[in-house]
C-alpha cells in the first residue's frame, strides 16, 4: 500500500505542475515511463540490486585480496589443506569460503571467476547486439536480394550445432578467452538479427518512415535514427536475457576444459575441479554453483521485468509464471496509484486547445 | 489544357503498375496492379488541384509518384520545368526541399519515439540548414505559425490530439519552404470540427507563402473548400478534370455525378429533393480492369460502345476549354441518372 500512496502523491504533483506551469512540463520519454514501471516490480528491482552487488564484488576482487592476503592463484599447502591434503572448510585459517583442491582461497577465486563470467557475458552480448541489430536492420530495410542472403545466413547460424563448433574450434585453435568471446558472440547475433529484421519489416511500412524519405533522409539515417529507437525495447530485453546465456556457455566450455584454462579462475573450471572433492568438501561445489545460479537467475528475472515494464500490454501474458505475486501486487496498486494507465495519464496533460 | 510558365507540376501519361507475385521460393510475376494508368494533369503555380476518388483508385500512388517516393513505370513528371521522373535519391535530394508531403494518418506519420522539436527540426538536420539554438528558434517559429504552443517543443507526439499532430506534420512540411505540398488526405482522419481548422490553416499558408497544393481526399466537400480545380479518379484513370465550379455544378461524367449525389447534404430538404444515384456492384479489381471505359460495368448510361472503346479525356460540347471528361455519353444538364440506373437494375 505504501507504494500506492507514493504513486498518488507523485501523480498529484505532476497534475499540479501541469496546471501551474505548462511550459516546464517536459514530455516523459518511454524510458522514464519504463523506469517508473520497473521500480514497481520488486522482483526485477531485487535482481538489479543483486547484479549490481555481483558487479561490485567482481570489480573489488583485488581489494579483497589485499584484505585476506590470498592472491587467486597462490596455493597454501600448510594453511589451506588439512593433514589428508583435502580442502579446508569455510572460515578455517582465514579462508572465508574455504579452499579448493590445491589449497587456494575459494572466495577469491570465485570473485575472479565472476570477472571472467561478467566480462564474457557483457562483451559477447554487446558484440552480438551490435552485429545482430546491424544485420537485422539492413536485411529488413533493404529487403529483396540483400534480405534473402542475410536472412538465410542468419537461419544457417541458428541451425548450427554451436556447442560442437565451439568444442572443435577450441581444440583446433586452442582454448583462450578470445576464442570463447568470438564463438559466443558469433552465436548470439543471429537471434537478435532475426527479431530486429522482423520489427524492421513492420516499422519500415509506417508513414513516418515515408515522411522521413520525403524529407530526403538517406537509408542509414532512417535505419539508425528512425527505426532503431523504435526497436530498442525488444533489443534491450533480449540482450538482458542473452547475458546469462553467455555466462552459462562460458562456464560450460570451461567446465569441459575447453574454455578458461587453469590457473586462471572461472566458475566453470572451478566446478570441474570440484568434481573430485565433492564428497569431502561441499563448499567447493556449492559456492561456485550458487554464484552461477544467482547471476543467471538475476539477469533472467531482470530481463522479464524489463519486458513487462517496456510494454504493459504484455503483462498478462508473461505474468503467468509469477501470477500469484503479480496478481497481489496489481490488486494493491489498483487501489492506489495503479500500475500502468495512471502513469501514462499524468504525463499527457491536455496540451491546450486545438 | 493550358500550358505556360505558370505551370509548376506537369504529369504526362503517368503509369504505375505494381507487379503481383506468387509462388514460394521462385517468385513469378502473375499480374500487374494497374494503380495509375495513363494520367495527365498539370498544377498551376500557387493553385490547388483537388484529387478525388474512392479508396484504392490510385490517388495516393499518384501522389507518391509525383513526390518521387516510388519509381514510375512510364510517363513523365516535370517539376518547375525540370523532368524529375525516376531521379535517383541523391539527385532528388535538393528537389525534396521543393516538394513536401502531408500525410493522412496523424498518428502514423510522426515517429512516436522522437520529440516534436526533433520531428519538425529533422528537415533542417537532413539538409544541414540550421543547428543548435538556430534550429530550435526556427522550429518554434514554425510551431507558432501552425498554431502550436512553441513551449511544447520537448513533448512527444503521443501527448497531442489528432488535430495538433496534423499541425506538427504541416510544420514539418513547411520547414524547408517548399513550392509544392502534396496533401494526402490530410484531414480524413480528423474529427469534422477539427477538419475545418486544419483546412483553414492550409488555405492561410497557401495565401501567405504562395504554396501550390496537390490535395487528395475522398471527401468532396473538403476538396471543394480548398481547390481551384478538381480531378476525379476512378480505377487509376482520370475521368473528369476541370475548374471546380463546373465539375461540382455541372458534372459531365456519370461517375462524378454519382459521387456528388452520394455526398451527404447539410440541408435535409435539399437532400430529399436531390436525385440519388446508387452505383451497382463493387469497384472492379485494378489487376484486371474492365475493357473500354473502366466505369462501364457500373455506369447507368453504359452502351455497347463503352465496353469496346476507351473514351479519351476531351472537352465536351458546351464546356469550357479547361473542363475535360472521358466519357462517350456525357451527362446532360437535368438528366435523371437515378432513373436510368434503376431501370437497368430491375
Amino acid at each position: 500500500m505504501s507504494l500506492g500512496g507514493i504513486e498518488v502523491q507523485g501523480r498529484e504533483a505532476v497534475i499540479a505542475g501541469a496546471a501551474l506551469d505548462t511550459a516546464n512540463v517536459e514530455g516523459r520519454s518511454q524510458w522514464q515511463l519504463t523506469w517508473r514501471r520497473l521500480r514497481q516490480d520488486k522482483v526485477a528491482m531485487a535482481s538489479l540490486v543483486v547484479i549490481l552487488i555481483i558487479v561490485a564484488l567482481a570489480l573489488a576482487a583485488p581489494l579483497f585480496v589485499s584484505i585476506v592476503h590470498h592472491p587467486p592463484n597462490v596455493a597454501y599447502p600448510n594453511t589451506g589443506e588439512d593433514v589428508a591434503g583435502n580442502p579446508v572448510g569455510p572460515g578455517t585459517n582465514g579462508f572465508w569460503l574455504g579452499t579448493d583442491g590445491t589449497g587456494r582461497d575459494l572466495f577469491i577465486r570465485i570473485l575472479y571467476g565472476a570477472r571472467i563470467s561478467l566480462f564474457v557475458g557483457f562483451v559477447t552480448t554487446a558484440l552480438g547486439a551490435v552485429a545482430g541489430v546491424t544485420v537485422g536492420l539492413v536485411a529488413g530495410y533493404f529487403g529483396g536480394f540483400v534480405d534473402t542472403i542475410l536472412a538465410r545466413f542468419t537461419d544457417a547460424v541458428l541451425a548450427f550445432p554451436y556447442i560442437v563448433l565451439a568444442l572443435s574450434l577450441a581444440v583446433v585453435v586452442g582454448p583462450s578467452l578470445t576464442v570463447i568471446v568470438a564463438v559466443i558472440a558469433f552465436f548470439s547475433w543471429a537471434a537478435i538479427a532475426r527479431i530486429v529484421r522482423g520489427q524492421t519489416l513492420s516499422i519500415k511500412e509506417k508513414e513516418y518512415i515515408e515522411a522521413a524519405r520525403s524529407l530526403g533522409a538517406g537509408p542509414f539515417r532512417i535505419m539508425f535514427l528512425d527505426i532503431l529507437p523504435n526497436l530498442l525495447a525488444p533489443v534491450l530485453v533480449i540482450v538482458t536475457l542473452y547475458i546469462p546465456t553467455a555466462v552459462v556457455f562460458e562456464a560450460t566450455l570451461s567446465f569441459l576444459g575447453l574454455g578458461i584454462q587453469p590457473p586462471v579462475a572461472s566458475w566453470g573450471n572451478i566446478l570441474a575441479d570440484a568434481q573430485n572433492f565433492y564428497q569431502v568438501a561441499w563448499w567447493y561445489v556449492v559456492f561456485p554453483a550458487a554464484a552461477l545460479l544467482i547471476t543467471t537467475l538475476a539477469f533472467n528475472l531482470l530481463g522479464d521485468g524489463i519486458r513487462d515494464a517496456m510494454d504493459p500490454r504484455t503483462e498478462r501474458v508473461f505474468a503467468a509464471g509469477r501470477g500469484g505475486l503479480r496478481a497481489r501486487r496489481n490488486k494493491t496498486a489498483g487501489t492506489g496509484g495503479g500500475l500502468d494507465a495512471p502513469h501514462v495519464a499524468p504525463s499527457v496533460p491536455a496540451a491546450g486547445g486545438n | 489544357m493550358n500550358a505556360g510558365d505558370d505551370v509548376l507540376v506537369r504529369v504526362e501519361n503517368l503509369v504505375k503498375y505494381f507487379p503481383v507475385r506468387a509462388g514460394g521460393l521462385i517468385r513469378r510475376t502473375v499480374g500487374q496492379v494497374q494503380a495509375v494508368d495513363d494520367v495527365t494533369l498539370t498544377i498551376p503555380r500557387g493553385k490547388t488541384l483537388g484529387l478525388v476518388g474512392e479508396t484504392g483508385c490510385g490517388k495516393s500512388t499518384l501522389a507518391r509518384c509525383v513526390a518521387g517516393l516510388i519509381p514510375v513505370t512510364s510517363g513523365r513528371v516535370t517539376f518547375d520545368g525540370q523532368d524529375i521522373t525516376n531521379w535517383p535519391r541523391r539527385s532528388m535530394r535538393p528537389m525534396r526541399r521543393e516538394i513536401q508531403m502531408i500525410f493522412q494518418d496523424p498518428y502514423g506519420s510522426l515517429n512516436p519515439r522522437r520529440r516534436v522539436g526533433s520531428i519538425i527540426g529533422e528537415p533542417f538536420a537532413i539538409h544541414n540548414i540550421a543547428s543548435g539554438t538556430e534550429r530550435k528558434r526556427r522550429v518554434q517559429e514554425l510551431m507558432e505559425r501552425v498554431g502550436l504552443n512553441p513551449e511544447h517543443y520537448n513533448r512527444f507526439p503521443a501527448e497531442f490530439s489528432g488535430g495538433q499532430r496534423q499541425r506538427i506534420g504541416v510544420a514539418r512540411a513547411l520547414a524547408l519552404q517548399p513550392k509544392l505540398i502534396i496533401c494526402d488526405e490530410p484531414v480524413s482522419a480528423l474529427d469534422v470540427s477539427i477538419q475545418a481548422q486544419v483546412l483553414n490553416l492550409l488555405v492561410d499558408l497557401q495565401r501567405d507563402y504562395g504554396l501550390t497544393y496537390l490535395f487528395i481526399a475522398h471527401n468532396l466537400d473538403v476538396v471543394r473548400h480548398v481547390s481551384d480545380s478538381v480531378a476525379v479518379m476512378y480505377l487509376g484513370r482520370i475521368c473528369e478534370l476541370g475548374p471546380k465550379e463546373p465539375v461540382y455544378g455541372a458534372p459531365r461524367h456519370p461517375y462524378t455525378t454519382a459521387l456528388l449525389s452520394a455526398a451527404p447534404a447539410a440541408d435535409p430538404d435539399a437532400a430529399a429533393s436531390r436525385q440519388r444515384i446508387i452505383l451497382v456492384g463493387d469497384v472492379p479489381s485494378p489487376i484486371d480492369p474492365p475493357s473500354g471505359c473502366r466505369f462501364h460495368p457500373r455506369c447507368p448510361k453504359a452502351q455497347p460502345l463503352c465496353s469496346e472503346t476507351e473514351p479519351q479525356l476531351e472537352v465536351k460540347a458546351g464546356d469550357a476549354a479547361t473542363h475535360v471528361t472521358a466519357c462517350h455519353f456525357p451527362v446532360m444538364a437535368g438528366e435523371n441518372l437515378a432513373a436510368a440506373g434503376r431501370s437497368e437494375l430491375s
